[in-house]
């Protein structure tokens, strides 16, 4: 069983995404359900039709953003796991911008798009500055913002952005803020472009720039980044700021960015856990921007297709995101396909 | 001027009391929450200290305090006694942490990766096991004489599992700087290639440190809805795993201060419940920003004492033979 080097990459994440299925279908039997009828539910669940397709890529479009913020931190040797929290104010500033501030067409989509990018870019601010010049451990501090970007984006939710009338929801986006529809069957808009050319752009930075080489190199070698010059305060900072602009976009894509509802739920409900879900597309996209948008559509398949599961065979959608854990905690080991390719060319 | 800083802390605790009787909080019912809040922190920190000295990190402590507050729940039940659901939550926590040590030690994972992929399986699996074992979605209340009953004490009520806390605390401290096994277990962080020379297990004594690090935390995460909150749900932890590990980091890695500073978490999370709860104070302050202050006071901490921790030279990486 030879394969070629060059696509070894996407055979090892392919195959790693294939051993969380099977270790996902041993829990689903072991819950006393068929995994074969469940498998097939997601399948035809996720591409059945076209409407299904598009519904597909309308939950590719988020994870796609926050997977960049996990990929773009590794890139640079930090493990930020604060997409969630960003991704939360993101959600809110764009909320704002989009409910409660009248524009002209055009130009209010566009503000309320920046609005979210800049609210998560400047709660990225905070871990970035306390690792840069404190040393705080990232994962520690990015958690941590991740609460209290909870509780404060839930206060804010409620009393400054509150729908009179309607406790469980903030205003919904002016028609002006909106995205238009791609297909009326679906939740798929035209958010979907931005995500996937803030993806690219984020790519032709990192590999066309020096800054972005400064950033990678910093991440694979720190010693020889610094003795190169590379200031590693600067790139700490850089990465939280990309980090925090895609996870912010990525809450102002399921505001306004996606019917039905064109606002956010009190709870949070419609954003939450699409910040963590966003580290296993990045690590099965291999930490890079475009590998991201292919695992992205793959664990928008999971996501669509498990509401068909849970509709069909009973087997609850949760499930999804333990098999999505199974998926990272495999991509961990770095031995793993070292050893079975040993133990099948023996 | 060391001295000052002492002065300051007596009379903080002295005038602390009457300050909260003054706001309206009673000082005896906020000590019983902070101990209360203290306990899970405490253990799982106390386990994790043991971990890292070995040269382990376990960034899952969050997934093992959901999964086994869940399991122990079912245990509880089923064995009928809050005794059986702590012995059901510290056995799945000991599997968990050594699936972890394992995946480290022999299959030389990205510990923060893998650990990370624990939490982000148990934020998906615990709901659904919460549905599967008792088909109600994200919260369940069992009978209340599954509770671990709490001991009268003149301070307030206190859990017998605080006390197992204390205990196993201090047992730790003597445990890495009174025995051979706890010399070794500190050698290990720091050379293991010496440990192995001297003919010594290093996978061995890796994989110990992270079953007991995961079974303390599993005592805790079975501590929460057992010992302390009487219900599950979905999200019971609530970012607790990573308040012990700021814990461990604080206390660089010795477990009577990871007990000092689980204490002092324990009482912010018990200053935030009271201010939460108590009526005249309650409607000033919006809950929210009530809520946030525990991660708050941890982000401040991280920030205030990281970088100045020196850590076993080989943490986090995974030990080679040459």
């Amino acid at each position: 069983m030879r394969t070629p080097r060059a696509l070894r990459p996407l055979t090892e994440s392919l195959a790693t995404v294939a051993l969380g299925l099977v270790a996902g279908g041993l829990l689903i039997w072991a819950f006393g359900h068929s995994p074969v009828a469940a498998y097939r539910a997601l399948a035809v669940g996720a591409f059945g039709t076209r409407e299904d397709l598009l519904e597909t890529l309308a939950f590719a479009t988020p994870l796609m953003l926050t997977a960049l913020t996990f990929a773009v931190g590794v890139r640079a040797g930090l493990f930020n796991i604060g997409a969630e929290g960003q991704m939360y104010l993101g959600a809110v500033g764009a909320t704002f911008v989009a409910g409660m501030v009248p524009m002209p067409a055009g130009v209010h989509l566009a503000a309320a798009t920046l609005a979210g990018m800049a609210a998560g870019a400047l709660w990225a601010l905070i871990p970035a500055v306390l690792k840069a010049w404190r040393g705080a451990h990232e994962v520690i501090s990015t958690i941590m913002c991740n609460w209290i970007a909870l509780h404060l984006s839930m206060y804010l939710a409620i009393n400054f952005l509150a729908e009179p009338g309607r406790a469980e929801r903030t205003v919904p986006a002016l028609p002006t803020a909106r995205y238009p529809v791609l297909s009326e069957e679906s939740t798929l808009t035209a958010v979907l472009f931005v995500a996937v050319g803030f993806a690219l752009v984020v790519y032709a930075y990192l590999w066309g720039t020096r800054a972005g080489y400064e950033l990678r190199l910093a991440g694979e070698n720190p010693d020889a980044a610094r003795y190169a010059g590379v200031r590693p305060e600067r790139v700490v900072v850089l990465s939280f700021v990309i980090g925090g602009l895609a996870a912010g976009l990525a809450g102002a894509s399921q505001v306004i960015g996606r019917p039905p509802a064109w606002s956010l739920y009190a709870t949070l409900g419609n954003v939450t856990t699409l910040g963590f879900d966003g580290i296993g597309v990045a690590l099965v996209g291999r930490n890079h921007p475009v590998g991201g948008i292919l695992a992205a559509v793959l664990f928008g398949a999971l996501a669509q297709g498990g509401r068909l599961m849970e509709y069909e065979v009973g087997v609850l959608s949760e499930l999804v995101r333990a098999l999505n854990g199974i998926i990272v905690f495999a991509m961990a080991v770095p031995e793993l396909w070292t050893l079975v390719r040993r133990r099948l060319a023996r | 001027m060391r001295w000052v800083w002492w002065l300051l802390l007596a009379a903080a605790l002295v005038a602390a009391p009457r300050l909260l009787e003054r706001a309206g909080l009673p000082p005896v019912s906020l000590l019983e929450t902070g101990l209360l809040a203290m306990t899970p922190l405490a253990l799982a920190a106390v386990g994790e200290c043991l971990n890292e000295k070995a040269g382990l990190v376990n960034i899952g402590l969050e997934a093992i305090f959901m999964v086994s507050a869940t399991v122990a729940v079912w245990f509880a039940e089923v064995g009928r006694s809050g005794y059986a659901g702590l012995l059901g939550g510290t056995a799945v926590g000991a599997l968990l942490g050594l699936g972890l040590g394992a995946v480290s030690v022999y299959g030389r994972a990205d510990q923060i990766i893998a650990g990370m992929g624990l939490n982000v399986f148990a934020l998906g699996f615990v709901p659904f096991l919460l549905i599967s074992l008792w088909a109600f979605p994200g919260i369940h209340v069992f009978p209340n004489e599954l509770m671990v009953p709490r001991i009268s004490t003149p301070v307030g009520q206190i859990s017998p599992v605080t006390l197992a806390a204390v205990a196993l605390a201090v047992l730790a401290h003597l445990l890495l700087h009174r025995t051979v096994l706890g010399f070794r277990i500190r050698a290990v962080g720091e050379k293991p290639e010496a440990v192995d020379v001297a003919g010594l297990r290093v996978d061995r004594l890796r994989l110990l440190t992270a079953t007991v690090g995961g079974a303390l935390a599993g005592l805790g995460g079975a501590f929460l809805p057992l010992g302390w909150f009487g219900a599950l749900v979905k999200e019971i932890s609530a970012g607790r795993g990573f308040i012990a590990l700021a814990c461990v980091v604080f206390a660089g890695l010795e477990p009577l201060l990871a007990l000092g500073a689980a204490l002092l978490f324990g009482l912010a999370d018990g200053f935030a419940s009271a201010v939460a709860v108590t009526p005249g104070v309650k409607e000033r302050v919006p809950f929210y920003f009530v809520a946030m202050i525990p991660y708050a006071l941890t982000l401040g901490v991280v920030a205030a004492v990281i970088g100045r921790r020196r850590f076993p030279s080989t943490v986090g990486r995974p030990y080679a033979r040459e």
